[in-house]
């Protein structure tokens, strides 16, 4: 397997009730190292469901998933040890109401990665000011907008420093005026280098920033190409159907 | 005369004895109630039982608390995903745990404490640690399925982004989950500490002197049953106020992060 390859899928399926329901359906992607993979298709596609397998967050009935060349759905594999290096992020956010931002921020980095409080503490505060957010260090989440939420949850998981970030529709939750912020710092990132596979409605970042476009329906990819050859000439007649609607 | 009479009227000063009849009648009795004797050591060695039953049943209770809702939780969230030793071990936990609880929630506290006392400890005269152990195991068949429902109420969002930051499972129980269900659950517990406190009246079923135990004894003695348990009833009552408000405090605390 070449080593620029972070993420592999291989023939990923996912059953519910016994195989009646067929939410993925054998599907085969690649994620590069520093790629920009973005998923789209309507709703109950498989594409959340398809990023949620690549962290185990979803079993999969069956295929198998390499993480830097590693067999993750292998019971025997440690599955904790990998997740460290996947960030994600989710559309609710999911933050620790409990906790200050700071705490969101430095929990993982130095109960896992045993690093020291101050050392998580100084590059927190390094992330929050990228994302313009310095000054909520001490806030807890319910005291912050759903755009501040999920600038924080996108740092929180770079505390980690992943090596890929997997992000399920991460503007899906948001109040429209809200949707650039967080746009914004996920084009830095991916500006930065950042490997990252993204599920979103967001076809204009798709093409924008994606350097590939993965088109999936009825728990399979139809399609798959780069983002301006994608959109400009879509081949399935499903995908066209897709974007008459949605562009 | 009685000699408690013969105390009183030595004892009392004289312009009570010389004052209104209801006055000199009411301190009478008092007197008789918790003065004559050192009766209200009683109460005190009473109090001092209630209070060492409730704390320990308290402490006993929210650690099997904990730790069957754990199992009851795990088991129902995890052993479809399970396999091997583990999930045998998880499995056996788990129908014990269900069968603690469909008992001890289905019999009166009163007779699983005689049960304690006169069948299984039948050999040990220590009323009040079998009485810690009867009502901390009562106890905890409660606050098991309190904290159960308040690990249910958290969102599986929480748990999610845990796991995905690379916590394993029982870190992220112990940091994200348990938490925020503790903080939801909290005025259920208290609810369940008031019944424990009160509840532990019924411990004189095994002669052991309780508060309750201490006032009925006066009663029986003084042929005065009115005031040793309306004092009894107060001092239950204080307890339970003071600890209400001490929780709410608490509370309060814990919820200002919300905000």
């Amino acid at each position: 397997m070449k080593d620029d390859i972070i993420i592999r899928a291989e023939g990923v399926k996912k059953y519910y009730n016994g195989g009646e329901i067929k939410a993925l359906d054998g599907v085969d992607a690649e994620v590069g190292r520093g790629e920009v993979v973005v998923i789209i298709g309507p709703s109950g596609s498989g594409k959340s469901t398809f990023l949620r397998c690549l962290n185990l967050l979803e079993k999969p009935t069956g295929g198998t998933i390499y993480f830097e060349g590693t067999d993750i759905t292998d019971p025997k594999c440690n599955i904790n040890l990998h997740r460290q290096k996947m960030g994600m992020v989710f559309q609710h956010f999911n933050l620790f109401p409990h906790m200050t931002i700071l705490k969101n921020m430095t929990i993982a980095p130095t109960r896992l990665l045993g690093k020291s409080k101050s050392d998580a503490e100084a590059q927190a505060m390094d992330l929050l000011k990228r994302v313009g957010l310095e000054d909520r260090a001490k806030a807890y989440p319910n005291q912050l907008s759903g755009g501040q939420k999920q600038r924080i949850a996108i740092v929180r998981a770079l505390c980690m420093d992943p090596e890929v970030m997997l992000f399920d529709e991460p503007t899906s939750a948001l109040d429209p005026e809200m949707v650039g912020e967080v746009l914004d710092v996920m084009k830095q990132l991916a500006a930065e280098g950042m490997t990252m596979a993204v599920v979103t409605h967001e076809m204009g970042f798709a093409r924008e920033v994606g350097d590939r476009v993965i088109f999936m329906d009825y728990g399979k990819i139809v399609e798959e190409n780069t983002p301006a050859e994608l959109f400009a000439n879509p081949k399935s007649e499903r995908l066209q159907q897709f974007l008459a609607k949605v562009l | 005369m009685s000699k408690v009479m013969e105390q009183w009227l030595a004892s009392a000063p004289s312009w009570i004895l010389e004052g209104p009849e209801w006055l000199n009648t009411l301190l009478y009795k008092l007197f008789k109630c918790f003065i004559y004797d050192d009766r209200y050591m009683m109460l005190l060695k009473g109090l001092k039982n209630t209070l060492i039953l409730t704390f320990f049943a308290l402490l006993i209770g929210l650690v099997l608390g904990v730790v069957v809702s754990l199992i009851r939780f795990t088991w129902d969230e995890q052993h479809t995903e399970m396999r091997g030793s583990g999930k045998v071990i998880l499995g056996i936990a788990n129908a014990i745990s269900k069968v603690y609880l469909t008992v001890i929630r289905g019999t009166p506290v009163v007779v699983q404490i005689m049960i304690m006392f006169f069948v299984i400890f039948a050999s040990s005269r220590n009323k009040i640690l079998v009485g810690c152990l009867s009502f901390g195991i009562n106890s905890g068949a409660y606050v098991a399925e309190i904290i159960r429902g308040g690990i249910m109420s958290i969102d599986r969002g929480q748990t999610e982004a845990g796991r995905s930051l690379g916590f394993g499972y029982v870190p992220t129980m112990r940091h994200i989950i348990l938490p925020q269900a503790f903080k939801n659950v909290l005025p259920a517990l208290v609810n369940e500490f008031i019944v424990l406190l009160k509840e532990t009246a019924v411990v004189g079923y095994i002669g052991l002197a309780d508060l309750t135990y201490a006032g009925n004894t006066i009663g029986g003695n003084t042929y005065e049953y009115l005031y040793p348990l309306l004092a009894v009833a107060i001092v239950y009552l204080a307890f339970v106020m003071v600890l209400t408000w001490l929780l709410g405090k608490l509370e309060r605390r814990l919820r200002s992060s919300e905000r």
